[in-house]
C-alpha cells in the first residue's frame, strides 16, 4: 500500500517535471523578449535611480540624492501638477462621454452602430503624429480654424495664440487628448452594453421602467467591471500622453504643459541625466500603481 | 390618468432618442474633420492653405505638396548586410563568411520610410503573435512550476506605464549594438506582455478534452500545438495580429527614442522630423500626415471586426 503511493507520488512528480520542462520550452522565446526588454530594464530603472548616471562614464552610485533633488526641483513639481489636471479633467470626461455615445449608437442599426464605431476609433487609428500635426495647423495664431471659427461666432475679438498662450494651451492638449482617448471606451461599451442580460431589461420594461431607470438600475451594475477596467487603462493613457506634447509645445509656454512623462525626457534624452529620468519614472510608476489599485478597490466594494 | 403618464414619458424618451442621435452625429462629424483636413489640406495650394478664412473644399487640386514631400531627404530603397561573422578563442580567430551588402536604388526619404514602417509593423506582428499564441497556450492549458508567478509577473507588467523603461532599454539597445536599428523597436513591443494575456484568455475558452484526445493518440506536445490548439485560437490571434500591426506602426515614443539616422526613420518619425524642420509649410505637413496614416486607416477599416475583438477580449479580467 505504501509502496503504491510513493510510486504513484513519483509518477506524479515526473510528470510535473515533464510537464513543467515542455511549458517552459513552449514559452523561451516569449521569455526571452520579456525578460529582456521589459523585466531587466523594469529593474534597472529602479536600480539606476539610485545613480548618478549619464551618457561616457561610469555610473556613480548616489543613494536617495536623485529622489532629494527631484523633491526640491520646482519644474517637477508643475510637472505633477499638470499631469493630475490632465489625469482629473480628461479621465471623467472620457468615461462619460464614450458612455453615452455608446447608449445613443448601440441601439441604432447594426451598420449605424459599426460606422460610429469607426468614426471614433479614427484618431486613434491615424497616429499620434499626424493627428497633431493637422491640430497645430487648427490651432494656428493666423490662418487656424479656431480663430476664425471663433470670431466669426463673436466667441473671441482676436487671434489666439492657442498652443503659445499659458492660459490655453493645456486646455487645447486635454482637447486632443480627449479626441484620441474614447475610441476604446466606446467599442469597450457597446460590447458590454450588448453583453447585458436582456431578459432583465425587458421584465423591467413590461413592469413599466422608463428606459433611464432600466439604464441605471439594470445595465449600469452589470457594466461595472468594463466601466472600472476603462477607468484604469483612461488613467494610464492620460499619464502617458507625450508625443502632443513634444511635438506641439515641448512642455512650454513657461512649463505650462510639462508633464511627467515629457520631463522625464527631457531630462534622459536632452540633459543625458538617465539616474535622474529614472527616479521620476519610479515615481511615475509607483504614482499609477497606487491610483489603479484604488480604482480595483473602490470598484470591488460596489 | 395613468396612460397619459406613461405616454408622456414615452414621447419624452423619444425626444432624448433623437435628439441624443442628432448629437452623436454632429461630435462624430467633428471627430471626422481633422482626418477630412488632413487629406483636403494635402491637396490644396499654398494660397487655400494660408487664406485667412479656411477654404472649406480645394479651390484646385495640386500634387505640390506629395512632389515636395517626395523630393526630400533621399535614401536607399533598402539596405541590408550580413556582418562577417568572427570569432576569437584561446588566441585561434576563426573567421566565417565575408560582409554581404545590398544597397538598393536611391528613392525619395519617405519612401524609405514607409518600407520601414511596414517591415517594423509586420515583423513586430508575426513574431509577437508566434511568441505569445505559444505562451498563452501553455499558460491556459498546463499546470507547471512558476505558473502563477510568472502570470502575477505579466500582470504587474503590463499596468506599469510603458514609457518608463525607456532610458533602461535605451542603454541596453545600445551595449547590444542595435540602437539606431529597427530591431531596437521591434522587440520591446515583442517583449510585450498583452499579446500573452490576450491568447492565454482565449485558448482557456477552449475545451481541454480536445487537447487531452489529441496527447493519448500519441501525438507529440508540438504536434498538439501546431494541428489542434493553433487552429482553435486562430481568430484570437487574428485579433492580437492586427491589433498589434496597428499599435506598432503608431507607436511613436519608442520608435523617437531608438532611430535617429535617416534611412532608419518610420513614417510617423520622419514627418515629425519634417516638422521641425518646415513647421509652418502645412501643405507639405498634411501630403506627410496622409502618407502616415492613409495606409494604416485602410488596414483598420478592412480588419475593423477582428480589431474590435481583440479590444473587448483584453478587456475580460482573469
Amino acid at each position: 500500500m505504501a509502496n503504491k503511493v510513493i510510486t504513484l507520488n513519483t509518477k506524479n512528480r515526473r510528470l510535473m517535471i515533464h510537464e513543467t520542462v515542455t511549458s517552459y520550452l513552449f514559452l523561451a522565446p516569449f521569455l526571452l523578449f520579456f525578460v529582456m526588454f521589459v523585466l531587466y530594464p523594469m529593474f534597472m530603472c529602479v536600480y539606476t535611480s539610485f545613480f548618478d548616471a549619464t551618457m561616457g562614464r561610469e555610473d556613480v552610485f548616489i543613494g536617495f540624492a536623485n529622489y532629494k533633488t527631484l523633491f526640491n526641483d520646482p519644474v517637477f513639481w508643475t510637472a505633477l501638477k499638470n499631469t493630475m489636471v490632465i489625469v482629473i479633467v480628461s479621465v471623467p470626461i472620457t468615461c462619460i462621454f464614450s458612455l453615452w455615445v455608446a447608449t445613443v449608437i448601440s441601439k441604432m442599426p447594426v451598420v449605424a452602430t459599426s460606422a460610429f464605431r469607426c468614426i471614433f476609433y479614427l484618431p486613434v487609428v491615424t497616429g499620434s503624429v499626424a493627428v497633431t500635426v493637422v491640430w497645430k495647423w487648427m490651432f494656428n495664431n493666423y490662418y487656424g480654424i479656431f480663430n476664425y471659427l471663433g470670431q466669426n461666432m463673436g466667441l473671441i475679438d482676436k487671434n489666439i495664440n492657442w498652443l503659445g498662450d499659458e492660459k490655453y494651451a493645456l486646455g487645447c492638449i486635454i482637447l486632443i487628448l480627449l479626441t484620441t482617448s474614447v475610441g476604446q471606451p466606446i467599442v469597450l461599451y457597446v460590447s458590454a452594453l450588448d453583453n447585458v442580460d436582456k431578459s432583465l431589461v425587458e421584465a423591467a420594461e413590461v413592469d413599466g421602467a422608463t428606459e433611464m431607470q432600466a439604464f441605471w438600475k439594470i445595465k449600469w451594475p452589470q457594466m461595472m467591471p468594463t466601466t472600472l477596467y476603462i477607468l484604469v487603462i483612461t488613467t494610464i493613457n492620460s499619464f502617458q500622453c507625450f508625443a502632443l506634447i513634444q511635438l506641439l509645445t515641448s512642455g512650454g509656454p513657461n512649463n505650462s504643459t510639462m508633464t511627467i512623462m515629457y520631463y522625464i525626457y527631457y531630462n534622459a534624452f536632452k540633459l543625458y541625466k538617465y539616474g535622474y529620468g529614472n527616479a521620476m519614472g519610479v515615481i511615475l510608476a509607483i504614482i499609477i500603481a497606487i491610483l489603479s489599485a484604488v480604482q480595483f478597490k473602490a470598484g470591488q466594494e460596489k | 390618468m395613468t396612460n397619459n403618464r406613461l405616454d408622456q414619458i414615452q414621447i419624452r424618451d423619444r425626444i432624448y432618442r433623437y435628439a441624443s442621435a442628432v448629437l452623436v452625429v454632429l461630435v462624430a462629424i467633428a471627430f471626422a474633420f481633422p482626418l477630412y483636413w488632413i487629406i483636403t489640406g494635402s491637396f490644396k495650394t499654398g494660397a487655400d492653405i494660408n487664406a485667412a478664412a479656411p477654404v472649406w473644399f480645394p479651390s484646385e487640386f495640386t500634387q505640390i505638396n506629395y512632389e515636395k514631400l517626395l523630393s526630400r531627404r533621399s535614401a536607399p530603397l533598402f539596405d541590408f548586410t550580413i556582418p562577417a561573422l568572427k570569432i576569437t578563442a584561446f588566441g585561434y580567430t576563426v573567421k566565417l563568411g565575408t560582409v554581404l551588402k545590398i544597397t538598393g536604388p536611391t528613392v525619395p526619404g519617405a519612401i524609405r520610410w514607409l518600407v520601414n514602417t511596414v517591415f517594423m509593423s509586420v515583423a513586430s506582428m508575426l513574431i509577437t503573435c508566434i511568441t505569445a499564441a505559444m505562451a498563452g497556450y501553455v499558460l491556459a492549458k498546463k499546470r507547471f512550476w512558476g505558473r502563477t508567478v510568472l502570470f502575477s509577473l505579466i500582470v504587474c507588467a503590463m499596468a506599469l506605464p510603458k514609457q518608463v523603461i525607456l532610458i533602461p532599454l535605451l542603454r541596453e539597445m545600445n551595449s547590444l549594438h542595435l540602437y539606431d536599428t529597427i530591431w531596437a523597436v521591434i522587440f520591446p513591443i515583442v517583449g510585450w506582455p498583452f499579446g500573452v494575456f490576450l491568447l492565454k484568455q482565449f485558448s482557456e475558452g477552449i475545451p481541454t478534452e480536445m487537447v487531452e484526445a489529441c496527447r493519448i493518440d500519441g501525438a507529440s506536445e508540438w504536434r498538439t500545438f501546431t494541428d489542434v490548439m493553433f487552429p482553435m485560437i486562430k481568430p484570437g490571434v487574428g485579433a492580437l495580429a492586427i491589433f498589434t500591426f496597428i499599435n506598432s506602426w503608431n507607436d511613436y515614443f519608442m520608435q523617437l527614442i531608438m532611430l535617429t539616422s535617416n534611412k532608419n526613420l518610420t513614417i510617423s518619425l520622419g514627418i515629425a522630423t519634417m516638422q521641425g524642420e518646415s513647421s509652418t509649410d502645412y501643405g507639405l505637413l498634411m501630403a506627410g500626415a496622409a502618407l502616415a496614416s492613409i495606409p494604416i486607416i485602410i488596414v483598420f477599416l478592412i480588419f475593423q471586426k477582428y480589431f474590435t475583438k481583440g479590444i473587448t477580449m483584453g478587456a475580460v479580467k482573469g
